[in-house]
């Protein structure tokens, strides 16, 4: 079913950790499209586009979109307005 | 999927398999020695990562079952359409290894702070529950609520049998089919049903839902309407399982 | 060198094929990648419009099922490298939609239900290249194919195979589009494999 195909930011906890170098599932994170303000941990994931893709749980917007091939890693955060990191 | 370390913390690392343990007809635990493993706080992940003789390489994240300072160990379902998890479930025997990189999470884990706890799991999505179960020093009093399709599917059921009534309760569904006899429920959780089991909003539980999308956003959405602070419950969405 | 599992293949088919473009490799079922919820118009609501032109022209569900249509058997081919051959749909071809819009376009941009879009060249979507697909296998296609309709360009990679398209907008530019913006490449011929951006 369609449906089970959407998982959580937990399913990319460990590909956040490569590509931020922190934990990011607790990271709170701001929607740019509605504002809203929720930890990663609580968006919703696709993993198997032909990428990931990272939605806002309230309306959907496109937060992050990474794909992965030929060695590279194009990381789109456009749809994010910011990132609480701990550091 | 290269993967590189990122501030030594998440490397890829050289592990074999010790041991395997059949825990229903489709699901087996592997306990693991992982080489430099850092330890894990329970509810965490790791990733695995299979590389075939050709170079293919496929990667899958599994919940550690194992409490911290436990030998580390992974409950594996077998999926219909898996790649990695019929490998892990039916092939991977004492001696085989792989890598993994871990631990990973820090949303989804159990910090004891005395507050009482809701632990709700459908199929597979008990495995990080349990490690939380096992985590605990049995003062902090813990509900599971637990679904499954058939008394055999029952993961680590002679484990929680004796582990129950020691600050543990647990409530079982099982959702297809049920044995003669049994008084447990016998259908989907719905609000009813989490009306009867879970604590009492007032007590400020902390809780923890974790199965599949549909298990979890069904169990979320009537904890909330139970009066539960959307802040207190913490989700972990597993791709398809069976509960 | 990454440790080697014994025993470990992956879900790949030994089968082969002189079909298969490079780096493929076949499967018996028919793989859903989503990049988001399964959008539900219902087809009372549903149209497809064509931007661009010199009017805009649009089609109600009805009116489009009354297009000439046709059948097509062909080989699918995912940029995640799995390949299904003979594939049966039924759809409007593009030839068909845009000789009823005057137009001096070179790309499309095709516009979605739940925001995905793709980007074309004319010359890859004309002279039976390419159809908006609404039966697939003799059935009408299911939502989580794409249904009610889709891109259908198979002689490209399936991410340009829009699901739930609604339209598209002729341009003078090959305006990149979900993916083609974020490391796929522009066209994605697969004989050529043209993965991503640089290939």
């Amino acid at each position: 079913m369609a449906e089970e195909r959407r998982l959580d930011g937990n399913a990319i906890g460990g590909v956040m950790i490569e590509l931020f170098g922190v934990e990011m599932t607790t990271v709170p994170g701001s929607c740019g499209n509605c504002g809203a303000h929720e930890q990663m941990a609580e968006t919703d994931v696709y993993l198997d586009a032909p990428g990931i893709v990272v939605r806002c749980r309230h309306c959907q917007n496109v937060l992050i979109r990474i794909v992965r091939g030929n060695g590279r890693t194009w990381l789109d955060l456009s749809g994010l307005s910011s990132l609480e990191l701990p550091l | 999927m290269a993967g590189t370390a990122v501030l030594g913390r998440l490397a890829w690392l050289v592990t074999e398999v010790t041991g395997a343990l059949e825990e229903t007809p489709r699901v087996r635990t592997l306990l693991l020695d992982a080489e430099g493993w850092p330890g894990h706080r329970p509810g965490q992940h790791l990733d695995v990562r299979l590389t075939a003789e050709d170079g293919y390489q496929a990667e899958r994240s599994y919940s550690i079952a194992s409490a911290p300072g436990e030998p580390l160990s992974i409950t594996v379902e077998r999926l219909e359409d898996g790649e990695v998890s019929p490998y892990l479930v039916d092939e991977a025997r004492e001696g085989d290894g792989f890598e993994v990189r871990g631990p990973i999470g820090g949303y989804f884990v159990w910090e004891d702070d005395g507050r009482p706890v809701f632990l709700v799991g459908g199929g597979s999505g008990v495995v990080p529950l349990m490690a939380m179960i096992r985590s605990s020093l049995g003062s902090t009093p813990i509900r599971l609520l637990y679904s499954s399709r058939t008394h055999e599917d029952v993961i680590y059921r002679e484990e929680l049998d004796a582990r129950a009534g020691h600050g543990l309760e647990v409530f079982h569904t099982l959702t297809r089919e049920q044995p003669s006899g049994w008084t447990g429920y016998s259908r989907r959780i719905d609000n009813d049903l989490l009306r009867e089991i879970a604590w009492p909003a007032s007590d400020d539980p902390q809780v923890f839902v974790c199965g599949s999308t549909r298990f979890v956003d069904a169990a979320a959405d009537g904890l909330v309407a139970l009066g539960y602070d959307p802040l207190s419950i913490k989700t972990e969405r597993f791709g398809a399982t069976g509960g | 060198m990454p440790q080697i599992s014994r025993g470990f293949h992956g879900r790949r088919s030994e089968a082969s094929s002189d079909r298969l473009p490079p780096g493929q490799h076949l499967v018996d079922d028919f793989p859903v990648l989503s990049a988001g919820p399964t959008p539900h118009t219902p087809l009372a609501e549903w149209t497809f419009t064509i931007e661009g032109g010199a009017e805009p022209a649009s089609w109600t569900w009805e009116e489009f099922q009354a297009l000439p249509s046709e059948e097509i058997t062909t080989d699918i081919h995912c940029v995640t490298k799995w390949s299904k051959l003979d594939t049966a749909w039924r759809g409007v071809s593009l030839d068909t939609l845009l000789a009823l819009v005057e137009h001096d376009a070179d790309y499309l941009l095709a516009f979605c239900d739940g925001g995905y879009t793709t980007n074309l060249p004319l010359e890859h979507v004309t002279d039976g290249k390419a159809w908006i697909a609404y039966d697939y296998d003799g059935e009408p296609l299911e939502p989580e194919h794409g249904g009610p309709a889709r891109m259908l360009v198979p002689h490209l990679y399936f991410w340009k195979s829009a699901k739930w398209i609604r339209g598209f907008r002729l341009q003078d530019e090959d305006e990149p589009g979900f993916w083609e913006s974020n490391g796929y490449h522009i066209l994605g011929d697969p004989w050529l494999e043209q993965r991503y951006w640089g290939d």
